[in-house]
């Protein structure tokens, strides 16, 4: 099977980490970074594309565009790795709706074109009898999206809750085991590089609010947008606080709730037990799911890092190349 | 509640099953002759928990036994919440959002944990709400929600519901 790259940071990387670690009979013929690109029918070597990108520069040739790399490459499957706008979702909106009009399969861990228009993509996958998988969008390694829609399948969800952003956990934990001030907490995240230097999308829930979303739009049928998060962030959280629910033993989490009958669509800070189950330590995400059917599952898993979002979007490719590459 | 029938066998157990057939959950029973009831009746006092709404239907199932309810002790409040408000809570009048919860009759602020840690920096509290009902808490966190809002304090709830 025949797969092109868009995006080279840590997912991409990562990807190319695990093909040339692992012998998947995955051949990349396409690659493209924010300022270059490369497109070579009998493979690309990725090691040299890596050893250059590492080395500071460009993975590729400046003269290849990705849109280039979408239009004119030889591939079965289009990955699109590149980082999340919320707003408009491109390029890579763009892309992704080239490719499936050139009838190629999608692969993709970029948050925004889902959350923005799943329902456009879906149909203009099903119009060309292609593919459209996005498992990478939603915590990270968990397979969370392929347990709902392949083995939970037949049930109803009455209720999904969980911690979906591994920075917040993060800064939590940190504030609640070393009774650090939020800004002590995040300067440490930041250090370890859990943690962006503008940390918005993380700290005020917007990167949870887009999976609540995604979820509900792609599993849940249902059609929100992030408007409809009802959302609340960690940054007015006190050491005093935690505290105050460490006395009751509890302790306070980022939770990402969806109850589809009561239309509730919530990110917000909650005090939680210390003995629940989605109470996990440091970058992990936690997700349960209330089936009819199942009854109660908890999802516990790396929620980002290079290797683990290149789990999900291994996982997702050769689901794909299963059922639908033929002679790969 | 205080409870009056007839001093016959099998009385007693006839008086406690329509309280387990309501579902609910008989805590203590006390049983003595008292000098002031007739020779013929008896006075027997029960303490239980039951599930909401169904104190009528547990006095019709008495009045068909022919039991007399004497007295009922006062309704216990069994819902409690707990949640944990931050922001400058003594300069938006902490007792006023206090008041607004108690003012609502059938809710109120039971317990209240405050720390102050320095002058104009943000305080934070945790308090709890009883109440009698699941709806009176519902309608007492809606509240609470509305005066957090005007008052720009950022209330964490509890992740279960009371």
């Amino acid at each position: 099977m025949r797969i092109a790259i868009l995006g080279f940071g840590s997912v991409g990387r990562g990807i190319a980490r695990v093909l040339l670690a692992k012998d998947l009979g995955i051949a990349v013929t396409g690659l493209a970074d924010s300022k270059s690109g490369i497109i070579d029918a009998g493979g690309i070597d990725l090691a040299a594309a890596l050893a250059r990108k590492e080395g500071g520069g460009p993975c590729g040739n400046p003269g290849v565009s990705p849109a280039d790399v979408v239009a004119k490459a030889k591939y079965d499957v289009l990955v699109e790795v590149t980082p999340t706008n919320v707003e408009t979702g491109e390029p890579a909106l763009g892309h992704i709706r080239e490719a499936l009009r050139r009838h190629k399969h999608v692969v993709t861990s970029n948050k925004g074109p889902i959350a923005l228009d799943y329902p456009g993509l879906r149909a203009l996958a099903e119009a060309n009898g292609v593919l459209l998988k996005y498992e990478a969008t939603v915590c990270g390694a968990i397979p969370l999206i392929h347990a709902m829609q392949e083995g939970l399948a037949g049930n109803t969800i009455s209720r999904l809750y969980g911690v979906f952003n591994g920075t917040c956990n993060y800064i939590l934990t940190r504030m609640a085991a070393e009774g650090l001030t939020y800004e002590q907490a995040l300067a440490e995240a930041r250090e370890l590089g859990y943690a962006e230097a503008d940390p918005t999308y993380d700290v005020e829930g917007i990167d949870a609010g887009i999976k609540l979303v995604i979820l509900a739009n792609t599993i849940l049928d249902l059609s929100t947008t992030l408007d409809d998060v009802e959302r609340t962030g960690i940054t007015l959280l006190s050491p005093e606080a935690l505290q105050l629910a460490e006395d009751q033993d509890c302790t306070i989490r980022l939770i990402g709730e969806i109850i589809p009958d009561a239309g509730v669509l919530r990110v917000s800070p909650r005090i939680i037990p210390k003995t629940h189950p989605l109470v996990v330590e440091g970058t992990l995400n936690a997700v349960t799911v209330e089936a009819d059917l199942a009854g109660d599952l908890t999802f516990i898993g790396k929620g980002a890092g290079s290797t683990e979002t290149a789990s999900a979007v291994i996982g997702d490719l050769l689901y794909i190349r299963e059922r639908y590459v033929k002679g790969s | 509640m205080k409870l009056e029938m007839r001093d016959q066998p099998g009385q007693l157990v006839a008086a406690l099953k329509p309280i387990s057939a309501v579902g609910g959950n008989i805590i203590a029973v006390i049983h003595q002759r008292e000098t002031s009831t007739p020779a013929e009746t008896l006075d027997v006092q029960i303490v239980l928990e039951l599930p909401e709404g169904r104190l009528p239907n547990l006095l019709e199932l008495f009045r068909a036994q022919g039991i007399n309810v004497v007295r009922i002790g006062e309704e216990r409040l069994l819902y409690e919440c707990t949640l944990i408000m931050i922001g400058h809570l003594m300069h938006t009048d902490l007792s006023d959002t206090v008041d607004r919860i108690d003012r609502t009759g059938s809710a109120e602020v039971t317990e209240l944990s405050l720390v102050m840690p320095a002058i104009d920096t943000p305080s934070s509290a945790r308090i709890t709400i009883r109440s009698t009902t699941r709806a009176e808490m519902k309608k007492a966190m809606r509240i609470l929600r509305a005066v957090a809002k005007q008052k720009d304090l950022l209330i964490i709830e509890p992740l279960e519901d009371a």
